[in-house]
């Protein structure tokens, strides 16, 4: 497992609730009160408080709570003692008559309580203090911590002491940044004052040192990447800048972290690296975040390309994209779509494209993006995503489907010029709707090829055996079972152009 | 002055106030059935470390005219033919020099009175006899007889000591036990799993003590004894944890509270063992960190704390078992009766918790004609017969309430059906005639009494999740981990300051005045929420001349009882299997008396059968009401 930035994690407080349990178990049946039982009740009693933010509430438990402090000798994963850090923390830290003040004042006391998470104690305490905008003395806490030493626990909290050095690098970093600032503003004025330069790079090469510490064992470590690709880019380093954040990328023994890719992606932009190289990152980024807005970037680049696999794999991403809620009123993703199938429909090359993509979405979509409801809603609120949307609509759906319906509608009463065009254009290509629709063409006329059973099948895919042996009509032979079940049951070799020519009833179509 | 029927003058080294010198076992004895020694009080009888020989002394004895001098452990002197005391001491500076040499030698082993650090060397026994001093004078407190203090508890605690040989007799047990090391088995070592472990207490890991099983507590307990000194602040502490307990009744906390009951239930007092266990709890008589009242020199550490320190609420069948366990031990007679004028006969008892449970009167009537048929009320079966394994011990307060449960299944049925038709039919004739007191609606009173059991239910709840369990004065295992107990305690008291401040609640109150009503309906309210003057009128009918219940039927809990000595339960119960309205009359006494449901559901069963004995012998239906 990788380390994280965020060392306190209330949730483990309030997850583990095999307690709640034990509250029913005193009010119903259970007349043997304990301490254990009763402090059991109590910290229920103050989850649930939590959870409902009754700080008040939560802190008049917590009063009682403290007293397994006296008796906290569990091995228990998380006892008593940091039960009580951690809720405590929580309340002090939303309760509103709590002050800073009081907060430092609990915090020093829970770093006397437990020597086994001190530096946790110290890395929440700091965190609590630069949320409060106290750079100064978080950065004080760091020191202290960092020169933290006893016996063997120091060697045992290894982790959280590089923890403690990479935040205090991230300060330093924060204060490189600052000089930095001063110097641009006073360089612009013709100044240059040596002695803020001179401590400018002091702050660059501690904080320089800690961050590359860091960054060296695996984990998420994003903010410290960016500073420390910063600082090296400033400097001109730049191959270090990219061995760091291919490492952070592709290195195997990080967990996956889609911002890693997104880093490299965006210092190869800088850099100006060829378009091969920055597509090979954005693809990374694609598997792991289909719905990552860098997705668009991508397409776009996809679909300049010559080669036609790219072009091919453009139009997917930009599908999967929008099959995400968070992209539904997306208007750039729906103008890319529009723009390749539009491209696609007037080439009239590659329809079996579109077809392939639109074959497992047409139960749904139409319901998804292309309602009346949506298509009202678009137009009142973003005109030109109605735009795009209705001419995706109308192609895939056809010139009688409700959203194109009443775009164009709407379009042409408002007078617009393109929405006449968009009519113009959608019924010019009307055709392309059946033929990617593809079945339902296919179910008004069954008998292509009388005789044929094999179509029959094809018209019915459900009911098609996948191991059944079946001939394509360009009399191959060829089995059902390699082709996806998702897809309609053709053979792989006929993918692409039969169905295309069957549906528009001519077979000028040919096998290789 | 009391007549000089004493014992030994015992000087013990609480000496609180003067206020307590009648505790220190000068008490004479009143009670003439209490078997403890007969007054007449030799050498080998006293009590662990009080006398002494006073051979310097050669006055006669203003009482008797002999010169046979004892001396107590303050220097005082007492005959030792008819122990009365003088006025007169040794007149010797150093007393200490006194009770160290010559003097000591006679008592128990040789000790000194104070070690180096200010504390003493104390027994066991005497930290029990402290804190039983402390209960009942917090049961005096509360208005019991005063008699009960000096000549009642006082003599049970003697007699004990006495049976237990711990004073009193020839050879103190505590020397024949150090021959005895190892326990041979667990189930004589921790009578009382939910303290804390030997092996607890020993490591210095020091892990949940609950999580021990007896068990691998024993296996502990065998490996302590082979290393050969075992801490305690005590001088017996050790020894008193692994003595053999099979032919003696060890104390314990718990025992302490069944003292205190048998000490009540002979001197009658109007107060039942759940309500004695509920001032506990409420902490209107010392019982957890009651250690805190020990004089400075009495220090607790290592097993003692097992002894002392407690960490768990009392329970009702414990406290129950030993106290007739203590009763059998000490060979007690016959305890005084139980007659109808007692506070504890089920007639008095069912009139309190009609009045609680906020139920009619008139039921008062129908629990007594049930105690009457099936012969609860007689003295012979209300009185404790120590020893007696025949009969069953009456636990009274359970009992009165399971006579209410009887009669409400009387009269109501309790079926989930027939109590809420008698409530239909009620309802209407309320609305109609609104002249003379209402009928009892058994709807309204199932709302109004739920209503109140919930809230109260939920505030018991949160009492208990609130519940201080410590107190100021902490007690540590052994002097290295004092600084760091200290440290933590100081830190429980911060951490509780800040944010009893964050609370905003007020400081806890004082501790609530003591009551035997838990739940309180007063009739003066005009909401209709006081069921006490109801009438029963739409649930009975009048034939030749004798109200009977409408109700024909009647449902028995079981048709076959357990034996309670093999099972444990004359029934069992579990709350899916029975009718909705059952459930909730069992759950409200449940939570007044503070017990499980299933000790009363054990004794309803036990009544029905008594009541349908002879219908149920003649393999009769039983499902037709007993003719009155």
């Amino acid at each position: 497992m990788g380390m994280s930035c965020f060392p306190v994690d209330l949730h483990m407080c309030l997850s583990s609730k095999p307690e709640l349990k034990m509250t029913l178990c005193i009010s119903s049946n259970e007349h043997k009160l304990n301490f254990k039982k009763s402090k059991e009740g109590c910290l229920s009693y103050i989850q649930d408080a939590l959870l409902q933010k009754q700080w008040k509430r939560a802190a008049e438990f917590l009063t009682c709570y403290v007293e397994s402090l006296e008796k906290d000798y569990s091995r228990e994963h998380i006892g008593p003692s940091e039960m009580i850090w951690r809720i405590g923390t929580e309340i002090l830290w939303h309760h509103s008559q709590s002050s800073m003040k009081e907060f430092n004042c609990f915090m020093e006391q829970m770093k006397t309580l437990g020597v086994k998470r001190y530096l946790k104690v110290c890395l929440e305490h700091v965190f609590h203090l630069l949320c409060n905008g106290q750079i100064d003395e978080a950065y004080q806490n760091l020191s202290l911590a960092e020169s933290w030493r006893f016996g063997e626990q120091t060697a045992i909290q290894d982790k959280e002491m590089k923890l403690i050095q990479a935040y205090r690098g991230l300060l330093d970093y924060c204060s490189w940044s600052k000089q930095k600032n001063i110097l641009l503003e006073n360089g612009e004025d013709g100044f240059s004052d040596l002695a803020v330069e001179q401590e400018m790079h002091g702050y660059f090469r501690k904080a320089a040192v800690n961050l590359k510490e860091i960054i060296k064992i695996p984990g998420v470590w994003d903010v410290f990447v960016k500073c420390y690709v910063d600082l090296l880019e400033f400097y001109g380093d730049h191959n270090e800048a990219r061995q760091v954040l291919n490492e952070y990328a592709y290195n195997s023994k990080f967990p996956a972290n889609p911002n890693a890719h997104v880093y490299l992606y965006q210092f190869l932009k800088r850099q100006g690296e060829s378009k091969k190289s920055l597509i090979s990152a954005l693809k990374i980024l694609h598997d792991i975040v289909p719905s990552h807005e860098l997705m668009i970037d991508f397409n776009t680049m996809l679909q300049k390309s010559k080669k036609r696999k790219k072009r091919r794999l453009g139009l997917e991403v930009i599908f999967t994209g929008l099959d995400y809620a968070g992209w539904k009123e997306n208007a750039k993703a729906w103008s890319c779509l529009a723009r390749q199938v539009k491209q696609i429909v007037i080439s009239e090359k590659h329809l079996d494209w579109i077809k392939q993509e639109w074959n497992s979405r047409k139960d749904w979509w139409p319901a998804f993006h292309f309602s009346h409801y949506l298509a009202k809603r678009n137009w009142q609120e973003n005109k030109s995503l109605s735009y795009e949307k209705a001419l995706v609509a109308g192609i895939l759906l056809g010139k009688d489907c409700k959203y194109f319906k009443y775009v164009s509608h709407q379009g042409c009463k408002a007078q617009l010029k393109r929405f006449r065009m968009l009519k113009k254009f959608v019924n010019r290509h009307s055709l392309v709707y059946l033929r990617i629709s593809g079945v339902p063409g296919l179910r008004r006329a069954p008998r292509i090829f009388p005789g044929d059973s094999w179509l029959l099948c094809w018209a019915q895919p459900q009911a098609v055996n996948p191991a059944f042996p079946v001939s394509c009509p360009h009399g191959r032979k060829c089995t059902g079972k390699d082709s996806k079940p998702h897809k309609l049951l053709l053979p792989k070799h006929c993918q692409g152009h039969c169905h295309v020519l069957m549906a528009t009833q001519t077979s000028r179509g040919t096998c290789q | 002055m009391r007549p000089r029927h004493v014992c030994a003058r015992r000087e013990s080294p609480f000496t609180c106030s003067d206020a307590h010198e009648s505790w220190r076992l000068t008490a004479t004895i009143m009670c003439s059935e209490l078997p403890v020694a007969d007054g007449k009080c030799d050498d080998h009888l006293l009590p662990t470390r009080a006398n002494t020989k006073g051979r310097d002394f050669n006055e006669r004895c203003a009482q008797c005219s002999e010169v046979n001098w004892g001396l107590t452990d303050g220097g005082g002197f007492y005959c030792r033919s008819c122990h009365y005391v003088t006025e007169r001491t040794r007149e010797v500076v150093n007393t200490d020099f006194i009770t160290n040499s010559r003097v000591q030698t006679i008592s128990k082993g040789s000790k000194k009175q104070e070690k180096n650090d200010g504390s003493c060397e104390w027994y066991i026994c005497e930290g029990f006899q402290l804190v039983l001093k402390k209960q009942v004078e917090a049961l005096e407190a509360l208005g019991v007889c005063p008699q009960m203090k000096d000549e009642i508890l006082c003599n049970f605690w003697r007699c004990y000591l006495q049976k237990s040989k711990q004073a009193y007799c020839k050879r103190p047990a505590a020397e024949t036990v150090k021959a005895l090391s190892v326990c041979e088995s667990s189930t004589d070592v921790d009578s009382d799993p939910e303290r804390p472990s030997l092996l607890h207490l020993l490591s210095l890991s020091e892990s949940e003590g609950d999580l021990q099983t007896d068990c691998s507590f024993a296996s502990s307990l065998s490996k302590v004894s082979e290393s050969t000194s075992v801490y305690s602040g005590s001088v017996d502490g050790s020894l008193y944890i692994m003595k053999n307990q099979k032919e003696k009744l060890r104390m314990t906390m718990p025992m302490t509270l069944s003292f205190c009951y048998m000490a009540l239930l002979w001197m009658r007092e109007p107060i039942t063992l759940s309500e004695f266990l509920r001032f506990v709890v409420e902490g209107h008589i010392p019982y957890l960190n009651v250690f805190q009242h020990f004089p400075e020199k009495m220090k607790l550490c290592g097993l003692d704390l097992k002894i002392f320190c407690v960490e768990s609420w009392p329970v009702y069948e414990e406290v129950f078992n030993k106290m007739h366990e203590l009763a059998a031990f000490l060979d007690l007679p016959r305890f005084p009766d139980i007659t109808e004028s007692c506070f504890l006969h089920p007639d008095m008892l069912c009139m309190k918790y009609l009045m609680e449970a906020n139920l009619p009167d008139e039921l008062h009537n129908w629990t007594c004609r049930v105690v009457k048929k099936i012969g609860i009320g007689e003295v012979d079966f209300l009185t404790l017969m120590p020893g007696n394994k025949s009969t069953r011990k009456v636990k009274y307060d359970v009992l009165a309430a399971a006579v209410i449960v009887v009669v409400l299944k009387l009269l109501f049925l309790l079926d989930d059906h027939y109590e809420w038709l008698l409530s239909e039919f009620a309802e209407e004739r309320n609305k109609n005639n609104t002249e003379g007191g209402p009928y009892f609606e058994f709807k309204k009173w199932y709302e109004v009494v739920k209503h109140s059991l919930d809230v109260e239910q939920k505030k018991l709840d949160e009492e208990r999740a609130k519940y201080l369990w410590r107190c100021e004065k902490p007690l540590f295992y052994s002097v290295k981990k004092k600084s760091k107990v200290l440290k933590r305690r100081q830190m429980v008291v911060n951490l509780q300051n800040q944010f009893g401040k964050l609370s905003g609640s007020v400081q806890r109150a004082e501790k609530p005045n003591p009551s035997s009503f838990q739940l309180s309906w007063s009739e003066e309210n005009t909401d209709g929420s006081c069921f006490h003057r109801h009438s029963l009128k739409g649930v009975l009918q009048e034939k030749r001349g004798l109200l009977t219940a409408m109700n024909p039927d009647y449902w028995l809990c079981t048709v076959k009882l357990c034996n309670e000595k093999l099972c444990g339960h004359l029934a069992h119960y579990k709350d899916v299997e029975f009718p909705q309205s059952y459930h909730f009359v069992l759950g409200l006494f449940s939570f007044l008396l503070r017990i499980q449901p299933s000790y009363i559901h054990d004794e309803v069963c036990m009544i029905e059968h008594k009541l349908f004995n002879t219908k149920l012998y003649k393999k009769l239906k039983y499902n037709r009401v007993l003719r009155k």
